[in-house]
């Protein structure tokens, strides 16, 4: 009844239910003695109505009732034992896909981050989880368990009378048929209803991440009505959902129906001949009653086995997304890393751009040497702040290399990077934990040496000029991020410079981290800098003549090109682009 | 006392609760319940009738099969009558009929009530978060907001979608063979009334034993979420600085202290419907012995015990839908009580009762003995007066602390004042519309928030009612138009997550472009143009001196640049106005401002 891709997407789901699949099997087994023994109460009333019951024998009538007792005992028994079978398995399958969805998203390029929006992998890992589980431990069971009622009953039906059963079975062949329609029709919503609750939650996430644009401009009722589109149209599915379920159940509630009613006038008319005793009929029905709810069950279990299907599919797309970002399979090490950053002939662009257009970096060759500012300087789209991403490794360079102390970045495993290359990036994002733990982020030595650790705490806080979060109520131990404080542009910015310095870092790489600091606080931290980390080899992007000056080098970059290459003096002295770039003199002085 | 314990979100996270605390979240989650109830009662109604119409039809089945089996069986064999044998037939074929097509209706009109109910409660969550003001929103997570819109929601939604139907089916089911069974055969009926009685106490234990498990059961389940966004917010830093393997075990943690607490849920409700199955398979063999020693007896005829036998069955059918209702309105209940919470915080930034009206705002904004503090009696600014005439351009500099963004908020009325007023216009910003207001006064921060969508949608948040040419032309104005042009799909380019794509500079200048399009009468830029190159920050003001010609501005930047295009400097330090004159005036002056002027043009080229 599950055409193949349902089965194989579902079958994919073996990788994490493995464990749980003895205990699901054993359940399952549980679940099939209880659907049986609930068969088998028809039978003792059978033996009780032609036995005890026309004899009247109390003694008889006692034991029979006896043994519905003990069926009844049984099921129940059956009941607690499969619902503890079938307990922590599914509850475990669900944690672990969570926890290897988790995984995966960390190890996802950004690129990928780049076109997935959070709300719908939240709802993948939330959600549809749950949906899966659920499918697990009681979904598949129940699906198994009452087809084979159904098949033991329709067989148990024959024995009473072969035309009776005969009956049963015809008539319930047009559900196997409308089952069929059923999943087609069902399949396709039950993804749609999936993938719009996924935006909606995209929309609620950023409707919350945004709130301080929509607040400025007074666009909440504009955001809401937005909002209300979505929640709209998903509310439309899911009524294309309920219709489509409404469908099926129609024909399960009616087709057993007209087989009572057919096997009623078959009975009385069989009794008629003296084919079937009353205690017989009596039996037929009581069998065929409890059939009824395993029938009208496929539908809700069709239904709940293609919402898992789609939320398999949904899981597993973002499984199969590939990590083009991975570590080299023989990774090499650097020794004595000395802080050598090389470009050679990199290029760059996004594997979505279009044909035609060019590279976004096309062509950059420069190297900075070990204790070494070079400053990288262009206009807003130069390409400046992908050269740092490319430098720090979150996204590939598409052609040309960029090497470490002579090894290329491709080599090497990417927490070896990290362990020499720290950086800061133009939005300082700042996680919920105190000052300390965000500041030591990037330091694995924290509890294994915690002096040294708060001796770079301190050195990185004064040299980044973050001393206001000694001012704060507690101090370095302050919660900040959105579980706590909140500081503002530039606090953040002081305080994301000081967690890249305070790995002690091999190589520096910073994406404008001073943009928010007035010029005094920007020249104590330069200072601070050449005289605390004079060793540490530095890549920067600036825009303003007070961050360049201090370089030792400084790179022009013009459209994914370098435009001009040398210190600050020469360029100032010789490019026209230069001055347009960082001068903030008239403009009739530059160009 | 305890009335504030758990008013608004206070004690969220708390599972264990004392009666008046319990009391009072119920009373806010019933009254919420009623109130998404009520608009669709009509439908209500209709699905209830619907639903007893179809349940009668399918009881109805037993009773005519006994009918059978009773009367037209006898009457067949005896007399060759067939007659009542054809009646019992054609209404069982009738009543089939009638109940499935009343059950696939019922089945639409009930996901009818729960989506409209599901819609009304989305739409009232994301509004009222969104009218919540930014205090809220500082202290209350993104990720806890966010699963009170996902998770909560989706806890309610499983009670709406399956759970009323098999509560309203269930009890109607039951009762319906109830009143069956008691005309049938009372003492059998009777055996079924002192069943409910363990079925009662079992129920009242599942229910305090649950409660509070759903409970942890929420908190649980927004801390996995509130990780996983963080996370993914900032998937960046964590790669950077080696945080994965970390995160990992974090939130390994928090899903596995989830998962416990599903395992335990799973577990309770894992006794409680075999216990219910237990008493109902009890039952039924009471009424076989009890009913078979009458038939035995000769006070009823089998047939009556076989119809007893049969509804004694069918009545305990729904226990199990019925357990698994109570299951999902206990954990319904449980995110009902944390988004009751959330709709009854109040914006501390509340809507004016009698809102005025300013339609042509002139932009002459003042500060009246105005204080401001936070909540926790640290204050920001100290008394303060300030008068801005419209049309006046204002540079506002100072250290970071100085108290700078926290004027722009109180003139944006992002915050209100402790005490003393903020007009525009001589207006109170309190009593002023707030869609006046927004219209009148806009902000522009050093974080460009870009929304999923095209750059034009994201410009057009200034003004949604704006034309493309409005839109381009805003672009144009502040230079964004280059590299928007260069774009792959110019104006409709997708900007993806976050404007993933663009650079920060490009982010500001499209929230520039949206800040001209809005074309406020008071503009507050703080540290607006941070991330902008230099001939781009230059563009920008360019702009700008046309653009605010004829508007109040407040700019916020460290760097000095602005200074040439303001009409007046103001100075602070520690919540205080130290200097405050033309910037001419000052920069010739040895104060502080001079100073700072001095250090930043020997910092040019």
């Amino acid at each position: 009844m599950s055409s193949p891709s349902v089965f194989s997407s579902l079958w994919r789901l073996r990788e994490y239910a493995r464990p749980a699949l003895p205990r699901l099997a054993l359940g399952g087994v549980a679940g099939l003695f209880a659907g049986l023994l609930a068969l088998a109460i028809p039978l003792v009333l059978r033996e009780l109505v032609d036995g005890p019951l026309a004899s009247r024998d109390t003694a008889l009538i006692i034991g029979a009732a006896g043994i519905v007792l003990a069926l009844g005992v049984a099921e129940a028994a059956t009941v607690a034992v499969r619902r503890w079978l079938v307990l922590t398995p599914g509850t475990h399958v669900e944690a672990a896909m969570r926890n290897a969805m988790y995984e995966r998203l960390q190890d996802l390029p950004v690129s990928f981050h780049d076109r997935w929006q959070s709300g719908q992998l939240l709802s993948r890992q939330g959600t549809d989880l749950g949906l899966i589980r659920r499918w697990l431990a009681f979904g598949i069971i129940l699906l198994f368990v009452n087809l084979v009622t159904i098949v033991v009953g329709t067989a148990v039906l024959f024995t009473w009378h072969p035309l009776l059963g005969g009956i049963f079975l015809l008539i319930s062949v047009p559900i196997w048929i409308y089952g069929f329609a059923f999943e087609k029709r069902y399949a396709v919503v039950a993804r749609l209803s999936q993938d719009q609750t996924g935006d909606l939650a995209t929309s609620v996430e950023e409707s919350v991440h945004g709130i301080r644009v929509l607040k400025a401009f007074g666009r909440g009722r504009h955001a809401l009505r937005g909002f209300t589109r979505q929640a709209q149209d998903l509310q439309g599915t899911e009524i294309k959902k309920a219709k489509a379920l409404a469908g099926i159940w129609l024909w399960l509630v009616l087709l057993p129906d007209i087989g009572f009613a057919l096997c009623l006038l078959g009975g009385i008319w069989l009794a008629s001949l003296g084919q079937i005793s009353v205690g017989e009929l009596f039996a037929f029905f009581a069998t065929a009653t409890i059939l009824r709810f395993p029938l009208e069950s496929i539908g809700f279990l069709l239904a709940m086995t293609l919402d898992a299907r789609a939320a398999t599919d949904r899981f597993f797309e973002v499984m199969d997304e590939p990590i083009t970002l991975a570590d080299p399979e023989a990774p090499k090490h650097i020794e004595n890393p000395r802080g050598r950053l090389e470009f050679d002939d990199v290029h760059f662009r996004f594997p979505d751009a279009p044909a035609g257009t060019p590279d976004l970096l096309d062509g950059v060759s420069f190297t900075v040497e070990p204790g070494h500012t070079v400053a990288v300087v262009g206009l807003t789209g130069s390409g400046k702040s992908t050269l740092t991403a490319l430098a720090s490794r979150l996204y590939e360079v598409t052609a040309g290399s960029i090497r470490l102390d002579g090894v290329d970045l491709r080599e090497l495993n990417r927490d070896d990077i990290y362990a020499n290359q720290s950086v800061a990036f133009e939005e300082p994002t700042l996680f919920s934990a105190s000052i300390r733990d965000n500041v030591l982020l990037g330091r694995e030595d924290t509890k294994s040496d915690p002096e040294t650790a708060q001796k770079s705490l301190d050195r990185a806080l004064d040299v980044a000029q973050a001393d206001f979060v000694r001012r704060l109520p507690e101090g370095v131990e302050t919660v900040v991020g959105e579980e706590g404080m909140s500081l503002s542009g530039g606090q953040r910015q002081r305080v994301a410079l000081a967690r890249a310095l305070a790995t002690d870092p091999k190589i520096l790489v910073l994406d404008d981290p001073l943009s928010a600091l007035d010029v005094n606080t920007e020249a104590r931290v330069e200072e601070g800098m050449r005289r605390d980390y004079g060793t540490t080899s530095t890549l920067i992007v600036a825009h303003r003549p007070s961050t360049v000056q201090t370089a030792d080098h400084v790179v022009l970059l013009h459209e994914g090109r370098i435009h001009d290459a040398g210190t600050h003096r020469e360029l100032l002295e010789r490019s026209a682009e230069y001055r347009f770039v960082l001068s903030s003199l008239d403009e009739e002085n530059t160009r | 006392m305890s009335d504030n314990t758990v008013q608004g979100v206070n004690g969220e996270e708390r599972s264990s609760l004392t009666p008046e605390e319990s009391a009072r979240i119920r009373k806010r989650s019933l009254k919420l319940l009623g109130e998404l109830v009520r608009p669709v009662r009509g439908r209500v109604i209709l699905t209830m009738v619907v639903v007893i119409l179809s349940t009668a039809a399918q009881v109805a089945g037993p009773a005519l099969i006994a009918f059978g089996l009773n009367q037209a069986l006898p009457a067949v064999l005896d007399q060759a009558d067939w007659a009542p044998a054809f009646l019992a037939v054609g209404a069982l074929l009738a009543s089939g009929i009638v109940g499935a097509v009343l059950i696939s209706w019922y089945t639409i009109l009930s996901a009818r009530v729960s989506q409209a109910i599901l819609l009304d409660l989305r739409l009232r969550v994301f509004a009222h978060t969104q009218d919540l003001s930014l205090d809220f929103h500082e202290s209350y997570t993104s990720g806890r907001i966010i699963s009170r819109q996902t998770s909560d929601l989706d806890a309610i939604r499983e009670l709406l979608d399956s759970g009323i139907n098999q509560l309203v089916s269930g009890v109607l089911y039951m009762s319906f063979t109830a009143v069956a069974m008691v005309l049938l055969d009372p003492i059998s009926a009777l055996v079924i009334a002192i069943a409910l009685i363990p079925l009662f106490l079992l129920g009242r234990w599942f229910q305090r034993r649950s409660q509070v498990l759903f409970r942890q059961q929420r908190v649980a389940s927004a801390q996995t979420i509130v990780k996983f966004v963080e996370t993914m917010t900032g998937i960046r830093a964590v790669k950077a600085f080696r945080a994965r393997r970390r995160n990992e075990e974090e939130f390994g943690e928090k899903v596995e202290n989830l998962r416990g607490i599903n395992a335990r849920v799973i577990g309770l409700f894992g006794i409680f419907d075999p216990g219910l199955i237990l008493i109902a398979n009890v039952s039924v063999a009471v009424i076989v012995l009890v009913g078979g020693l009458r038939v035995a007896g000769g006070s009823i005829a089998i047939g009556t015990l076989l119809a007893a036998v049969l509804y004694a069955k069918r009545f305990f059918d729904p226990v199990e839908d019925m357990a698994m209702f109570y299951n999902s309105y206990q954990s319904a209940a449980a995110a009902l009580e944390k988004i009751s919470g959330v709709l009854e915080e109040e914006p501390g930034v509340p809507a004016p009762q009698t809102p005025v009206a300013l339609h042509t705002p002139r932009g002459h904004l003042e500060f009246q003995e105005t204080t401001f503090g936070y909540g926790n009696g640290v204050e920001i600014l100290p008394k303060f007066s300030l008068e801005i005439p419209a049309g006046q351009t204002i540079a506002l500099v100072g250290a970071t602390g100085a108290g700078k963004t926290t004027l722009a908020k109180l003139m944006s009325r992002f915050y209100d004042p402790t005490s003393g007023r903020v007009t525009l216009d001589g207006v109170d910003l309190r009593d002023l519309d707030d869609a006046h207001l927004r219209r009148a006064v806009v902000m522009v921060t050093q974080e460009a928030y870009l929304f999923s969508g095209t750059i034009a949608d994201n410009i057009a948040l200034g003004n949604p009612d704006a034309t493309r040419e409005q839109i381009i032309e805003a672009a144009r104005a502040v230079g964004a138009d280059t590299f928007i042009e260069a774009m792959p799909a110019g104006f409709d380019t997708d900007v993806n997550k976050r404007g993933g794509r663009l650079s920060a500079g490009q982010r500001q200048l499209v929230s520039f472009a949206r800040a001209f399009l809005a074309d406020p009468a008071v503009l507050l830029l703080d540290e607006a143009t941070a991330s902008l190159d230099i001939p781009g920050e230059r563009a920008v003001q360019n702009a700008l001196q046309t653009l605010l010609a004829s508007r109040t501005a407040v700019i916020i930047a460290h760097r000095l640049s602005t200074v040439a295009i303001a009409d007046r400097v103001l100075v602070m330090e520690q919540g205080q106005i130290v200097e405050d004159d033309t910037p001419e005036a000052l920069i010739s002056g040895t104060g502080r401002f001079a100073k700072l002027h001095a250090a930043w043009r020997n910092s040019l080229v």
